[in-house]
Order: C-alpha cells, then structure tokens, then sequence
C-alpha cells in the first residue's frame, strides 16, 4: 500500500494529541513548553505532506515561518520560565496562580 | 515497500519519543527524548522530500531550541520535584478527555477529507529554479518577501524581549 497523504495526516493528528495530553495532563512549565514544540512540529509535518501533494514549495515557505514563531516563542516563554523562577522558586503551574481572582 | 517500511519506522519512532518527552519524569531525560523525537522528524521531512526544512530541523530545533532548553532546566534548580504540588481541583481525566476530543475530531476531517476527491497538483508560477533549496529560497525572495521581513523583525523583538526579561534589573 502506498503511503499517501492521508498517513501523513493521521501520523501529525497523534503527534498533536500526544502534545494536546502533555499540555493538559502535566504540571512541569518546561514540560507544556516542550509539548508545543511537539504540537507546532505536527502542524509543520501537515504543511510538508501538503506540499508535496500538490508540488509546490508553498508549504515548506510556511513551515520555515512556523519554525521561526516557534524559535521565538521559545525564547520568550523560557525567559518569563526564568523570571518567574527567580521570584517564586518554582515551575509548578498549579503555583502560578498570583492573577487568579 | 522501502517506502512504507521507513514511513512506518519513522512514524513510531516519533509518536514513541513523544510519549516519553510528555511522561519522564526528570525533565532532563524528557530533553534529551525531544533531540531524538526531532531528529526523526527531519527524517521524515527527508521522506517527504523537503531536504531543506530537513536541515533547518536539524539546525534550529535540535541544535538551537534545545540546547536553550536544557539551559533553562540547568538554571532552574529544583529542589522539590515540581509534580509534588497538587492542586485539589485540578482535573486531570478531564484533559485526557478533551485530548481524545482532539484526536477524533482532527482524525474524523483526515478520514472525510480521504473520501473526498484528492485535489489536484496546482502547478505555482513556474519557477525559474530546480532544487528544494533554490526553489524555497526562491519563493521567500519573491512571493513571500514581505512575510520574510515581517518574520525577521519578530525574531528581533523576541531577543530583545528575552533580554529583557532575563535581566535581573532593568
């Protein structure tokens, strides 16, 4: 059987569940972040598998787009990790609740 | 064959590390497990033909997001295991629930859009270029310019704002 889009698809949809789970099932800041990473790589590898459906370079346009988001959202939620590391002594997100009313 | 065979080697080998980035607890092993979960998506973008993005994969993920992962995990020592706090209202079948929700919706629009009549290639402007890489940088010179620019100025801003905010005092 050939493997066509549709397997890419499928394969993406599991690797953004496994991501949607750890977002909402851990407790570790470091963890949430890394499983949107893992949610944004399932986006990336839809785009590619579109791209070479329908062959052009649309796709991989936007997953170097998408890769560039991610690299700064990085970059920022792991400093605002650190600042608030510094004032509370903690990672635990059931801790972060100063704005809670 | 050797196609499916290493689509299917490849897709476990990612839907594998991803359960275990999501379920170690030390958060060191749960980096070292996203190195390897990207390294096999760039494999698979090499399956996919995007040797380029492949690359950048490699580059930017796996040597640069991670590494500054594993900077953050280092800095923050944590003396208790964050896991320890529990908040009583916290809920957590109801989030395995909902992820459900999301796979059977996601897988429900993959299974209609099979059914549906497969689209058919739409052949862009033709391009004066062969090769993914040329063919990529192509396109982001011409079509996408202005995207490209917009996408450098926020990468400009999100270093400024890192500095910002891991500064001690401003």
């Amino acid at each position: 059987m050939p493997i066509t889009t549709t397997h890419y698809i499928l394969l993406s949809a599991a690797l953004f569940t496994i991501g949607v789970v750890g977002v909402m099932v851990r407790r570790n800041i470091i963890i949430i972040f890394m499983s949107i990473e893992l949610i944004l790589n399932a986006v990336n590898i839809n785009l590619i598998a579109f791209s070479q459906q329908l062959q052009n370079g649309i796709g991989q346009v936007f997953a170097i787009f998408v890769i560039a988001v991610a690299a700064a959202e990085a970059a920022v939620g792991l400093g605002i990790i650190l600042a608030f590391y510094r004032n509370k002594e903690t990672v635990n997100i059931d801790e972060m609740n100063v704005m809670r009313s | 064959m050797a196609q499916a065979i290493a689509f299917y080697f490849i897709a476990a080998c990612i839907l594998g590390f991803a359960v275990l980035v999501v379920s170690t607890k030390d958060t060191v092993h749960s980096v070292l497990f996203l190195v390897m979960d990207f390294l096999f998506v760039a494999a698979l973008y090499v399956l996919l033909g995007a040797e380029f993005l492949a690359a950048i994969q490699v580059l930017v993920y796996a040597g640069g997001i991670v590494v500054l992962y594993l900077f953050v995990v280092m800095l923050v020592n944590l003396k208790r295991p964050p896991e320890a706090h529990s908040d009583p209202h916290r809920r957590t079948m109801l989030g395995f629930l909902l992820a459900a929700a999301v796979l059977v919706e996601v897988g429900a629009i993959a299974v209609y859009g099979h059914s549906q009549p497969a689209m058919v290639p739409v052949p862009g402007a033709a391009m004066p270029v062969t090769g993914n890489t040329a063919q990529i940088g192509w396109l982001l010179y011409t079509s996408y310019l202005i995207p490209f620019e917009i996408a450098s100025m926020l990468l400009l801003v999100a270093m400024i704002g890192a500095i910002v905010l891991a500064k001690r005092e401003l």
